[in-house]
């Protein structure tokens, strides 16, 4: 009762705190995201340098965009998304755990754990272009491999649907799954050592203490990589796009939605880029709501 | 007194349509037939002192890159100096030139300039778009007349067919709306050539000379041959498909959507291109290593250990695109004459609608583009192709004009002539989206990826992602 | 025995995935540096493994090019991407620790809400964006692209998670029993214990922030208050006039170098805060 007493009490500053992140948000997010939605109604493009519409057309945006191939793209961006998370994941939660346990030896931990995050650093703008170089049909790699005898004419890796995607789940997965172990790493760290000491004298070995233990405390940032790397996966551009030269070739299997929705920002066509806005919002919603039960719906029910 | 009088109703008329913002064509079209009579009786020179005081002080040049801003300070004798930044040119008589520029890359140098010019009207002065530059394949987004945004030149005191009548009438037309009405001028000129190496030449015809070589490459069948003898020593006599499509593409007999249309027409010569590119990429003429231009694969087949026999290039390509990728000695390229005559390339200098320096504007334009001292200048100094047929001609014909990289050829020589026989393609608001999308679409039928018909749908779902307004897709038979 | 001999076997292969990986992350760096150092008609025969000779011409082109002011664009990201990981790390741990430790009635509806516009793609706002910032006369500033990190849904619940399992909330009960003033205790106590999540996250704020091209490209328009990402890509499109790979590939690492360097300076810290992380409670 005393308790309940307190937290009312304390509650406009719940409401202080809160403030600047929604004041900024409505000024800079929801007011433009409004209008996104509002112009997903409309007939509203840009032609030459002339303005068509807005006029109001209901959902003929909508419908267009199922008739068109955005579900292609979807399962595009899916496919590019799963080939560079699933090692990423894998290898982030196996170097966090080695990284975080005192047993292991590592030499040169210190250095490994700066390597790893480097190339997050460069911008993905320009790592993409450094892959377009190093594995054009002429660049360093192909060189190499003629080199060592393992090919003999050029291989053209970014000619096949299988090599682009696997250059573009490569590099997704070079570029993140350092940022995911420090992520991880900081996770694990944040577990009290008094559990992992209970566990061990409980004769716990190293597998079942990562399984039964680390896994389930630190599901909050595991979520928390999940849902930010869905989110990451569903914006992915700078890369397909510079790889592709924003054709999303060959025959468009590399075609992201955000690459969809590039083509029609830059055409101006704002109706259908709202539509296609709209739909990006409601599938990575389902997509985190998903994930967030799953992750979390036991915790919240206890 | 009369010349002075009329110029200060040239700039009240200007004024008057700078008040009355983007202006509808009524207004406009009262206000030409005012601009060319002026014109008529002073069209001579109104140089700067004329200049009124409503003239602004700032005035701002839309352009992608410090090429045009090194062209002005070449030739137009108003400029004292250039900021170390290169974005502020100052002028003889105070006033500033502003350089806006923006990148081409991702079409961000257009939407910089399209916000800009829709906010023409209600920009303050100097914040106003005096000029700009446009590419040949968007010219016709912004000289388009209902666009309205580039003025015609007779609105500022420019006659097109008094002033421009040494210009290659190609490039006049290019530069016009759909009812002939000049709304913009270049200074270059960009007839096409063959560029090959002068080694590949030997090992396999026995022969460098220009003359020859050009004999072997005159129409497309013989360039098939020479092509194929060329394989057969192991080369290869162009990088990529990409290389041939300006010499169809470019001179196409009607324009990809005709005017009020919401169709493409995909010309037979493109169709063409299409099924020749597929036959002689299957018969290994081009280099399979090889995807379209602009990427470090092409960049790297201009290189000494390329099997690539040759190119085709106008003026700034051979200066700016070949040369630089080139790491063998000078004198191993020569030019000669094209299987086609084509064009490529060009850009255009616009006046703005709502400009509040009209008298500056004027300037510039005739300085860069009709003064044929000035480009014989540029001509000279930078090797580019001007737009004076008969400074070309007369360059042509010069032997002490010479370029080294070519081995001692003179290239004008055989730009000259190209140029007098080009046959500029109808141009439409679309060109930029259909040249581009059309090699990319169909860039995946060449490598083999998909059959003709994906293609072909595959260009259709990208034009009208690009082009909202177009709905339909019309092939040839 | 055999324990031990499967110890030192693990241990080989935990070393030799780590060299793989470093390996595969520093490679490409490599290159990178290689090639800023070789001249472009170098760069043509094809990638040579060893250093050219072109690394300070190359330098001097790119410090020279007034077009293209390199170092103001590191100084104009430095000053944007501090501001961001500073003000963003703050408002972010301020909002979960409101959403955190008070119990209010639309606390529920505001976690929900942040969680549901934590996967609006940025994209997706861009064009209405930039129409509000132009009419608040924002644009061509640098505000846009700092006041708007302090709604950051990621990096809230990011500190939201942290906070979770690190701050108990007997804590600030016992603070509020010492007489601190909530906002003190949120200053003193609970920035202290969020330390390690801070320094990871505003290594990746700063990160994102510098690398990103799409928001500045949209807002900044004047030379002199371009960002790096900004000026590869002019320069990239300036196409066949500046066409030369040896500057590109030196403004690349010119543009990654302080990046790098800050790095390692933070890193320290961040190692550190996340073994501080750990010892806590």
């Amino acid at each position: 009762m005393k308790k309940k007493h307190k937290s009312i009490s304390y509650g406009k500053w719940g409401y202080l705190f809160i403030l600047p992140f929604f004041i900024t948000f409505f000024v800079f997010s929801f007011i433009p995201l409004i209008n996104t939605i509002r112009y997903s109604f409309f007939e509203y493009y840009r032609s030459g340098i002339k303005e068509i519409g807005p006029n109001f057309i209901g959902i003929k945006n909508y419908a267009s965009l199922l008739e068109s191939d955005m579900l292609k793209y979807t399962g595009n961006t899916l496919i590019l998304w799963i080939i560079g998370f699933i090692p990423q994941i894998l290898i982030a939660l196996m170097l966090a755990g080695w990284f975080s346990d005192v047993r292991f030896k590592i030499h040169g931990k210190q250095f490994f754990k700066v390597v790893i995050y480097l190339p997050n650093m460069i911008m993905a703008s320009a790592f993409a272009l450094l892959f377009f170089t190093m594995f054009s049909t002429k660049g360093p790699i192909n060189s190499i491999l003629m080199s060592i005898g393992i090919t003999k004419s050029p291989i053209d890796f970014m000619g096949s649907v299988f090599g682009t995607r696997s250059l573009i789940g490569f590099m997704n997965f070079l570029m993140w799954f350092g940022n995911t172990t420090i992520m991880l790493m900081a996770a694990i760290m944040g577990i009290s050592t008094d559990i992992f000491e209970a566990v061990e004298i409980d004769g716990c070995n190293r597998i079942q203490r990562f399984f039964y233990i680390t896994l389930p405390l630190i599901k909050p940032i595991l979520a928390y990589t999940l849902i930010t790397s869905i989110i990451g996966g569903l914006q992915m551009f700078d890369v397909p796009q510079i790889l592709t030269n924003g054709h999303g070739n060959p025959d468009r299997t590399s075609m992201t939605l955000i690459m969809f929705l590039n083509n029609h920002l830059k055409s101006k066509n704002y109706g259908m880029a709202g539509a296609l806005s709209v739909y990006l919002f409601i599938i990575s919603g389902i997509l985190c709501m998903i994930v967030y039960k799953m992750i979390n719906g036991k915790n919240s029910e206890k | 007194m009369k010349k002075k009088l009329i110029s200060a109703l040239i700039a009240a008329a200007t004024a008057a349509e700078m008040l009355a913002g983007c202006g509808n064509s009524a207004n406009s079209s009262s206000e030409s037939t005012l601009g060319q009579n002026a014109a008529d009786s002073s069209s001579e020179s109104v140089s700067a002192e004329n200049s009124s005081a409503d003239e602004g002080k700032i005035i701002n040049i839309y352009c992608w890159n410090d090429e045009f801003r090194t062209r002005v300070e070449t030739v137009y004798d108003q400029v004292v100096n250039t900021s170390e930044d290169g974005t502020v040119t100052k002028l003889k008589d105070g006033s500033e030139i502003h350089w806006i520029i923006n990148p081409n890359q991702d079409g961000v140098y257009q939407a910089k300039l399209d916000e800009a010019l829709m906010n023409q009207a209600s920009a303050a002065d100097n914040d106003k778009v005096d000029l700009f530059l446009s590419e040949t394949d968007y010219v016709f987004k912004y000289t388009d007349k209902t666009a309205n945004v580039a003025l015609p030149l007779k609105d500022i005191g420019i006659n097109p067919d008094k002033d421009f009548a040494d210009q290659y009438s190609f490039t006049r037309t290019t530069a016009s709306d759909s009812d002939g009405v000049q709304r913009g001028s270049t200074w270059q000129c960009c007839p096409g050539l063959l560029v090959y190496r002068r080694d590949i030449a030997k090992d396999v015809f026995g022969t460098d000379d220009p003359e020859e070589i050009g004999k072997k490459v005159s129409d497309w069948d013989k360039m098939k041959a020479a092509a194929e003898e060329l394989k057969a020593k192991g080369y290869y006599v162009f990088a990529s498909y990409a290389d041939t499509f300006r010499l169809y593409g470019n001179s196409i007999s009607e324009p990809w959507v005709k005017p009020g249309s919401s169709t493409v027409k995909v010309d037979k010569k493109i169709m063409n291109w299409v099924n020749d590119s597929k036959k002689w990429k299957d018969s290994g003429y081009f280099d399979p290593a090889i995807k379209g231009q602009w990427n470090d694969d092409w960049n790297k087949a201009m290189g000494s250990k390329s099997k690539v026999f040759a190119f085709l290039f106008p003026a700034w390509g051979i200066d700016f695109v070949l040369k630089p990728n080139w790491d063998g000695d000078k004198g191993a390229w020569a030019v000669t004459n094209p299987p086609q005559e084509y064009n490529w390339g060009g850009s255009y200098i616009h006046a703005a609608v709502g400009t509040d320096n009209p008298q500056h504007a004027k300037d510039i334009i005739l300085a860069l583009t009709a003064n044929k001292d000035n480009l014989v200048k540029i001509s000279k100094e930078t090797s580019d192709f001007t737009n004076n047929r008969s400074a070309m001609a007369a360059l042509a014909s010069d032997k002490s004009f010479s370029s080294e990289f070519l081995g001692g050829e003179n290239p004008f020589k055989y730009f000259a002539p190209v140029a007098e026989n080009i046959k500029i393609a109808p141009l439409s608001a679309y060109d930029q989206g259909c040249v581009e999308l059309i090699q990319s679409s169909f860039g995946d039928y060449f490598e083999g990826k998909v059959d003709l018909d994906k293609a072909k749908a595959n260009f259709e779902t990208a034009i009208m992602e690009r082009y909202p307004d177009i709905t339909k897709v019309e092939w040839p038979e | 025995m055999k324990l031990k001999k499967g110890k030192y076997f693990t241990s080989i292969l935990i070393h030799l995935v780590l060299i793989i990986l470093a390996f595969m992350c520093l490679f490409f760096f490599y290159v990178l540096i290689i090639n800023a150092t070789h001249s472009h008609a170098d760069l043509q025969k094809g990638f040579s493994a060893l250093p050219g000779k072109s690394f300070i011409e190359n330098f001097k082109n790119v410090a020279n090019d007034g077009s293209f002011p390199m170092f103001k664009g590191i100084v104009n990201s430095i000053i944007i991407s501090t501001s961001c990981a500073v003000i963003c790390t703050y408002f972010s741990s301020l909002t979960a620790y409101g959403l955190y430790a008070y119990n209010f009635k639309l606390k529920k509806f505001a976690f929900t809400f942040i969680m549901a516009i934590l996967v609006m793609p940025t994209q997706v706002t861009a064009m209405g964006f930039l129409k509000l910032i132009t009419r608040m006369g924002m644009y061509d500033t640098f505000f846009p692209l700092i006041i708007p990190s302090i709604a950051s849904p990621a990096v809230f619940y990011f500190m939201y998670s942290y906070l979770q399992s690190a701050l108990p909330l007997s804590l600030v009960e016992a603070a509020r029993i010492d007489g601190s003033g909530e906002f003190r205790t949120f200053n003193r106590i609970v920035i202290p214990i969020m330390k390690p999540a801070i320094s990871v996250q505003a290594i990746f704020i700063f990160v994102g922030s510098w690398n990103n091209y799409f928001v500045p490209a949209l807002i900044i328009q004047s030379k002199s208050k371009m960002t790096v990402p900004i000026l590869i890509a002019t320069l990239r499109g300036a196409d066949y006039m500046n066409f030369d790979m040896g500057k590109i590939y030196m403004m690349i690492t010119a543009a990654i170098v302080p990046i790098i360097i800050a790095y390692l300076f933070l890193s320290k810290y961040i190692i550190a805060g996340v073994a501080l992380g750990g010892v806590k409670e």
